[in-house]
């Protein structure tokens, strides 16, 4: 019975890293960059949800909110940042995004100062019992959230016109130009969908735990990256099935007394051990070098 | 003999003014230490900037030469920290002598070999991924050591609490981490002068090429990842010299990124470069912390922010070039220099 409501926490959580991991994904894919900031706009979007609820008093509106000023920030770094580089070598555009991970956690704790702040509103309580098993309501609206927005996703990237613009970017910047396809246009997009995705991540997190301070995302951001490289690099389906069994593992390794302190260290030691036997993730394609 | 002389001064001027500095500033600073007017604040200051130093330098073999990105160097540091510290603070209390120096250079070297083996094993990886992944990789192996450290039982590390360390004469410790300091740049530049120095460069330009040219690609990449591990390990226990218990929570990989700005806004490929920056960043942080207090502390990290963007895009975009080329600092002096007869000479 332990066993088995570990493993639905693990689904939870790996939901949770699933969104995240699916902005990771998307950007590597169509940009081939490394979003270090991803995990900076969960927070933006984390505070900016408390600042509506301020104003607001209404959870759901917050949300609202807080995607728009995450696809804002989103398109805005893109713009300012990431553009310039573009052409430039990986190694410059890591460092940027870096920089600017950096520049908005400091900036949030000079506007919001460094204790963490503490939204209880949204918090959903209350467990549904079924025998001898409880499930968090938090758990499963998760879950469903999680499973939507993988369906919307898929459909979106499958069926719509600027989704397969979206695939044929990925496949080949050039090719994809050369057949009318805006790409700035597109990578602004992707930013876009990538950021609106962390602004529900943080909703998500705030909702199992409500403690928002400047590094919220940093840990996540970095695990759901993780997720991302285990799942394949620039793979969608990749970046789903990396967070679920990356919060499968992180949730089983906690339920284990003698492990759980050595639960971050398990997790990226799968990493590195998945990486070592398939250097592409395990859904990912190996490129092959052209000399 | 004016030719030689000019030579001798040319090359020596390239090749030798770092150790000079260092030397001066380790002779000057450690006769005041001797007299003791040298302020305890300065002597923290020195201490920083020279393991500062260490690890900027020993980072900058790994991403300015072998130009792989190594964001777990703090991990590293964390090994050297922790097993040096403790071989120290063990052999401190067999022997009872609080100032040996053969207790110092021992654990520095224990503790440096503890990180090259860790640096070893992250370099194996490092042979089947590259860029973005290894970038990750190493990420994960600085945040897997120091999760792991902090986490063994408290006997043997401390636990949370963290390491009990050992002490040493402030007045000269300053002195022997220069000495330090003396020593990795000795390893760095004379490898990256030698032939397989050179051949380091050409994994990095061009890594098919280099292998295609029958540069064993194996073999240089653990030994430069190994290398700089070494010298990582060694600032790692002579911090722990320097803080009255060694915390695990230190090394997170906001710290690598630290090290990692020193070396980009140094100049990649560029020991000197590294050098500098680690001295004016280390000394303007710890101005700045007497000055800036509470929320407004983190102003400096706006600013280090901005400054690395700023940099690493003016050096990179595409788009400005032709701007880079026009305006570039050393384009601008040799103009300076030339007189207008010579501007014929096309450059490059």
């Amino acid at each position: 019975m332990e066993f088995l409501s570990a493993l639905l926490n693990g689904f939870s959580s790996g939901g949770t890293y699933a969104i995240i991991a699916i902005g990771y994904t998307m950007v590597y894919g169509i940009a081939k960059m490394l979003n270090f900031a991803h995990g900076d706009i969960i927070m933006v979007g984390g505070y900016a949800m408390f600042v509506s609820l301020m104003l607001l008093n209404q959870p759901l509106l917050a949300l609202a909110f807080a995607i728009l000023a995450c696809v804002l920030l989103g398109i805005t770094v893109e713009r300012l940042a990431y553009k310039p580089l573009r052409g430039a070598s990986s190694l410059a555009v890591l460092i940027t995004a870096i920089g600017v991970s950096s520049l908005l956690q400091s900036l949030a704790q000079i506007i919001f100062g460094a204790a963490p702040k503490m939204p209880t509103r949204f918090m959903i309580n209350g467990t549904v019992v079924l025998g001898s098993f409880r499930i968090n309501y938090s758990t499963l609206v998760t879950l469903a959230v999680t499973v939507v927005i993988m369906a919307v996703l898929t459909v979106f990237v499958k069926y719509t016109k600027t989704g397969r613009a979206m695939v044929a970017v990925s496949e080949d910047r050039g090719a994809a130009q050369l057949m009318g396809i805006n790409t700035n246009r597109i990578i602004a997009v992707t930013f876009a969908i990538g950021s609106a995705l962390a602004a529900v991540a943080a909703y998500l997190m705030l909702m199992k735990a409500p403690t928002l301070s400047s590094t919220l995302g940093a840990m996540p951001g970095i695990k759901a990256f993780t997720a991302a490289v285990i799942g394949g690099i620039g793979s969608i389906p990749g970046a789903m099935l990396g967070g679920v069994l990356l919060g499968v593992i992180e949730s089983l390794a906690l339920s284990v007394p003698k492990l759980a302190p050595f639960t971050d260290a398990i997790e990226f030691a799968v990493l590195v051990v998945i990486l070592l036997v398939k250097p592409a993730g395990l859904l990912g394609k190996a490129r092959r070098e052209k000399v | 003999m004016n030719r030689i002389a000019s030579f001798f001064k040319k090359s020596f001027l390239r090749n030798y003014a770092n150790y000079a500095v260092v030397v001066l500033v380790a002779l000057v600073f450690g006769i005041l230490s001797m007299t003791g007017s040298l302020k305890m604040g300065n002597q923290f200051l020195l201490e920083q900037i020279a393991i500062a130093a260490l690890l900027a330098v020993s980072l900058s073999m790994v991403v300015g030469f072998l130009g792989e990105l190594s964001l777990g160097h703090a991990g590293f540091m964390c090994a050297g920290a922790y097993l040096g510290g403790k071989l120290a603070a063990a052999m401190t209390a067999a022997s009872g002598n609080q100032n040996s120096i053969v207790t110092l250079l021992v654990a520095c070297v224990a503790g440096g070999c503890a990180a090259a083996v860790l640096g070893f094993v992250i370099g194996l990886p490092a042979l089947r991924l590259k860029g973005d992944y290894l970038a990750i990789v190493t990420l994960a192996f600085g945040e897997i050591v120091r999760n792991v450290v902090m986490n063994l039982p408290m006997s043997w590390f401390g636990g949370t609490l963290g390491l009990e360390t050992p002490r040493f004469d402030r007045k000269y410790l300053f002195v022997l981490a220069l000495v330090m300091v003396l020593l990795c740049l000795a390893v760095t530049q004379n490898l990256i002068r030698s032939k397989h120095g050179r051949a380091i460069i050409s994994i990095k330009d061009n890594e098919i090429a280099a292998r295609a040219m029958g540069i064993d690609i194996t073999k240089y990449k653990l030994f430069v990842f190994t290398v700089s591990a070494f010298f990582a390990g060694v600032a790692g226990v002579l911090y722990s010299y320097t803080v009255s218990r060694v915390q695990s929570a230190t090394f997170d990989y906001n710290y690598s990124i630290e090290i990692l700005v020193m070396v980009v806004l140094g100049g990649m490929g560029s020991v000197n470069g590294s050098l500098i920056a680690a001295a004016l960043i280390t000394f303007i942080n710890t101005k700045l912390q007497t000055v800036l207090t509470g929320n407004l502390a983190v102003l400096q990290n706006v600013f280090y922010a901005l400054i690395l963007i700023t940099i690493v895009i003016y050096k990179n975009a595409p788009g400005l070039k032709g701007f880079r080329e026009k305006y570039n600092l050393n384009t601008l002096l040799s103009k300076l220099k030339k007189k207008p007869a010579e501007e014929e000479v096309p450059h490059e």
